[in-house]
């Protein structure tokens, strides 16, 4: 069986004072750090854990830069067979569709059995990209995840649906499909678990390794303007003693109705 | 002159001259005996090498003190009493016993003249008085501490049985004697009152005399033997093992993990690290498990066993020793590893090896010196090692990794303590590479970013600045220490760490290094071999007041104030008397001491990565701490260490003592009584 997973190195933002960089389009990044996607470790636990059950060959993909190998190698310490870095100077700026696009380019040897993304990115939030590349592969995609049981050839997903409702699906392999957080419990990786791969070669693919089109690769979606929300009326710092902001709360709360 | 050969060796048992006799009783018994302990060594050569041979003399003076001298016994008054009597008893009888051995070769061989012969007769009266009580402790009073609430057998049976047979060798020894003195028309008196006891009850006559004499010898000298036998199949394996165990026990601090391994220094190129099965252990440790007593002491003063968590430290022993004796079995092949259950994880489970907090008060307690802390991070360095972290403590360990501390803070703001609002300079300077000063303050993570933590960091800068003390920080260069790291398995991770505050202190230049956390003084001293001096605070502040660069006027209150020994200022360093010398420094401050303290300070939960550490429990430790406070009649518990602060707070809270009881730390108190409190400081109470 053929896993393919894909992965994507996103900022973490906690704890950072956010700021916008001077083209007005991006973010600062100084303060950032950097780490695997949250739902996509999920993806690759799901994907680990399949092979060492079923037996599997587990690829990990991304599209980025070197910067970016880094989740390759989290990936790998924790169990994928191999890795491929998806770069090329043309791929810069990429939306989801064209990095989609990039991904299924990737996908084309050996054909999927299965692939796993995460439901969505923790940076973009956008959560198309797994959508995307079962339409590219012509597959069929059960997004949201929160149970994987695979057997040969066939695979049962239980999957959230709007309204906090699940359902589960049946389906014939191949396939492809997004994964929530929680579905599984992603081991750690120690510091010597990414040591140990260290060594292990990544080959990078650019356009032409993928046999992609650079004037294919235009993205649809551009970022014209970064900006904090415009701050809103209505909120309120109380002040004084414990007491009085009590008493104030209590109020205001009578006053909108929110106490009856 | 009596008118008959009385000693044993005249008389013949089942038509075999007694000499052939005992020596086919020895032979069949050595036997036994060498090919249980083969098996048992077996087992020792197989394990993981474990450097135990250096500073003879200090091992020397161990075995005297703890072994021989029993030092640790007394901590239990009755029990440690009555094994202290039982173990003396054993020392001057072992010499009988032999002597009764050789007496069925050489007639005359177990005199050893009457002085001997007077006070072994005491001791054996002594010694089996100490069986009858300590079979009525186990019978009647059944002391909690024998029953584990983890253990699913009790080896209440064999401690019976083993007092029976010692108790069946005082007696057969007395009717032996007792019927020879009868024998030679000799009556013992004072001198020896058991033995007249067993004369005046056997009567006059020769014939019931010299049976009496002949079944009390051969049944004394079998049940020795058949006791020699089945010391190594059970927790009287100690009667052997105890005295080498002292000897080979740990030298380096309490404080002081073994390294990962002690073959290879890389820790990059091991091919596995940790212990996932019983051979990894290092042999010493395998010893350990032959040897612990069941005693239950270092369970006792566990607090993560009275606080309801699924750890008893003396369950590990007990576990790994019944693993050894099952997977290295007397009889039949060694059972080979992938058909035994699994040690880490099954045997002993992982909320087990997860609740330890490392106090170290188990090890303390430990009558026959048996590690734990090196056991349970060894068995976490595996699971760490095959990703088997839990959940809570993944996302600090990856903020550890990538922003140096487990709160996930950016660098830029770890300085920032130094600056609190309102104050126009630093309240410490930040030394820049190349800088110097006088003192080094190392804060560490929780102090540097813990709002509650860093007015304990406000404190202790003002009193520097008070007392004229140069000293500056690391500023944003100073990354964690990395000792929950390493202690939690994750040594990569401590290494890496290690490396970036080695090389920031190797930047600038201090005389000495000083900090509030315990903890972080532990890893400097012992994890990062630092060259200059590592102090605490309590140290440098109660240095401070001795030179009278630093007054403390009374304070307003008239309340009661209790120290907490922090674990790894106390037990794991040593240094019990630098805060009790600075409360001392305040005049008129009304001290209690809490019945656990010192070496025995009882564990408020642990710190920094314990703060997201979730085992279950029945109740927090803190908790538990806070209620031995007040039963001391405290009403400000005053710390020494940013964790204990912190659980002890919450404590507070959690148990709805808010305005009965505060937590302190040493600075904040010193800051108070010299007048440089802050408002914020001040308050609470
Ligand atoms: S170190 Fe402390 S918590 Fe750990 S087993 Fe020993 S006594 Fe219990
Ligand atoms: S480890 Fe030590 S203290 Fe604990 S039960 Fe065994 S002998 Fe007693």
């Amino acid at each position: 069986m053929d896993i393919y997973v894909c992965v994507r190195r996103v900022p973490d933002t906690s704890e950072v004072e956010i700021e916008i960089d001077r083209s007005g389009r991006a973010l600062e990044e100084d303060d950032f750090s950097w780490d695997i996607n949250e739902w996509d470790a999920y993806a690759v636990e799901a994907a680990v854990q399949l092979k060492e059950r079923l037996g599997a060959r587990v690829t990990a993909l991304t599209v980025g830069d070197e910067d970016d190998e880094e989740v390759l190698r989290r990936a790998l310490a924790m169990g994928c067979d191999q890795a491929r870095l998806l770069s090329d100077d043309v791929f810069a700026g990429a939306d989801s569709w064209v990095t989609a696009r990039i991904l299924a380019a990737a996908m084309a040897e050996p054909r999927p059995d299965l692939v796993l993304c995460g439901a969505v990115s923790a940076d973009q939030g956008r959560g198309q990209v797994g959508g995307f590349l079962a339409g590219l592969l012509d597959l069929p995609l059960v997004a949201l995840a929160t149970d994987l049981q695979v057997e040969e050839g066939s695979a049962r997903v239980r999957h959230e649906v709007s309204g906090g409702v699940e359902h589960l699906v049946d389906l014939r392999l191949p396939a492809v499909v997004t994964v929530q957080t929680g579905l599984n419990e992603p081991r750690y990786v120690s510091i010597r678990g990414i040591r140990k791969v260290a060594g292990v070669e990544i080959p990078v693919l650019g356009a032409a390794d993928l046999g992609l089109d650079p004037a294919e690769l235009q993205p649809r979606v551009v970022t014209e303007e970064l900006f904090p929300p415009p701050q809103g009326g209505g909120a309120e710092i109380l002040t004084g003693s414990g007491e009085e902001q009590v008493e104030r709360l209590v109020e205001l709360l009578h006053e909108h109705g929110g106490l009856v | 002159m009596p008118a008959i050969e009385i000693s044993p060796a005249a008389h013949r048992i089942l038509q075999l001259p007694a000499s052939l006799l005992q020596a086919l009783l020895l032979l069949a018994a050595g036997a036994a005996f060498l090919w249980i302990l083969r098996r048992r060594l077996q087992l020792l050569r197989a394990a993981s090498p474990q450097p135990r041979l250096d500073r003879p003399g200090r091992r020397l003076l161990r075995l005297l003190v703890i072994g021989f001298g029993q030092a640790r016994q007394p901590r239990y008054r009755l029990a440690g009493g009555l094994h202290i009597l039982i173990f003396a008893g054993f020392l001057i009888l072992s010499v009988r016993s032999l002597g009764l051995i050789g007496e069925a070769f050489a007639p005359g061989f177990a005199d050893f003249g009457p002085a001997y012969a007077a006070s072994k007769d005491w001791v054996e009266l002594l010694v089996l008085a100490a069986c009858a009580t300590a079979a009525c402790r186990r019978l009647l009073l059944r002391p909690a501490r024998y029953h584990d609430r983890h253990a699913t057998e009790s080896h209440a049976r064999e401690a019976l049985l083993i007092l029976g047979l010692i108790s069946t060798l005082m007696v057969a020894d007395a009717v032996y004697d007792g019927s020879g003195l009868g024998l030679r028309g000799e009556t013992g008196g004072w001198r020896e009152p058991l033995a007249t006891l067993a004369a005046g009850l056997l009567g006059g006559s020769e014939t019931t005399l010299l049976r009496a004499h002949l079944a009390g010898f051969w049944v004394h000298n079998a049940t020795l033997l058949l006791f020699l036998c089945l010391l190594p199949l059970g927790k009287h394996f100690h009667v052997l093992t105890a005295l080498p165990n002292v000897f080979f026990s740990k030298l380096e601090p309490s404080g002081a993990v073994k390294p990962p391994s002690y073959r290879e220094a890389d820790f990059d190129s091991l091919e596995s690290v940790g212990v996932g099965r019983l051979e990894d252990f290092g042999w010493k440790h395998l010893l350990d498990a032959y040897t612990c007593t069941d005693c239950g002491r270092c369970s006792d003063h566990c607090p993560a066993y009275a606080a309801g968590t699924p750890l008893s430290p003396r369950m590990i022993s007990l576990k790994m020793r019944a693993a050894a004796y099952a997977h290295y079995p007397v009889f039949g092949p060694v059972v080979p590893p992938a058909e035994r259950p699994a040690l880490v994880g099954e045997t002993i489970g992982e909320g087990e090896l997860w609740s330890c907090t490392t106090c170290g008060a188990c090890e303390e307690a430990c009558p026959v010196t048996i590690e734990y802390i090196d056991k349970v991070v060894d068995m976490r360095r595996r699971l760490v090692d095959e990703g088997r972290l839990p959940a809570t403590l993944q996302k600090p360990m990856a903020a550890l990794e990538k922003r140096g501390n487990p709160f996930g803070k950016t660098a830029r703001q770890r300085g920032r303590w130094a600056e609190p609002d309102g104050e126009e300079e630093p309240l410490l300077p930040a030394l820049d590479p190349g800088e110097a000063a006088d003192v080094l303050f190392f804060t560490d993570s929780a102090v540097a970013f813990d709002p509650r933590l860093q007015r304990t960091a406000a404190a202790f800068a003002r009193l520097l600045r008070a007392a004229g003390v140069e000293a500056g920080h690391l500023g944003r260069d100073e990354v964690d220490s990395g000792h929950e790291a390493r202690r939690f398995g994750e040594e990569g991770l401590f290494l890496a760490l290690r490396e970036q505050n080695r090389a920031a202190l190797a930047e600038r230049r201090f005389a000495r290094v000083v900090t509030t956390d315990p903890h972080a003084m532990n890893a400097l001293r012992h994890d990062y071999g630092l060259e200059r001096p590592v102090l605490h605070h309590s140290q440098l502040l109660a240095e401070l007041a001795a030179d009278g660069r630093l007054s403390f006027s009374p304070l307003a209150d008239r309340r009661t104030y209790a120290f907490h020994d922090p674990c790894y200022l106390g037990r794991h360093n040593g240094q019990y008397e630098a805060p009790r010398r600075l409360l001392a420094a305040i005049p008129g401050l009304r001290t209690v001491e809490m019945e656990r303290c010192r070496n025995r300070s009882f564990c408020c939960g642990g710190g920094s990565l314990y703060l997201f550490n979730e085992v279950e429990c029945e109740r927090r430790m803190g908790e538990i701490r806070l209620e031995q406070a007040v039963a001391a009649g405290a009403q400000v518990v005053v710390t020494a260490c940013p964790f204990c602060l912190i659980n002890l707070e919450d404590a507070v809270k959690t148990s709805g003592r808010e305005g009965e009881i505060e937590i302190l730390d040493l600075a904040e108190l010193a800051a108070r009584a010299a007048g440089l409190a802050t408002p914020a400081a001040a308050s609470g109470g």
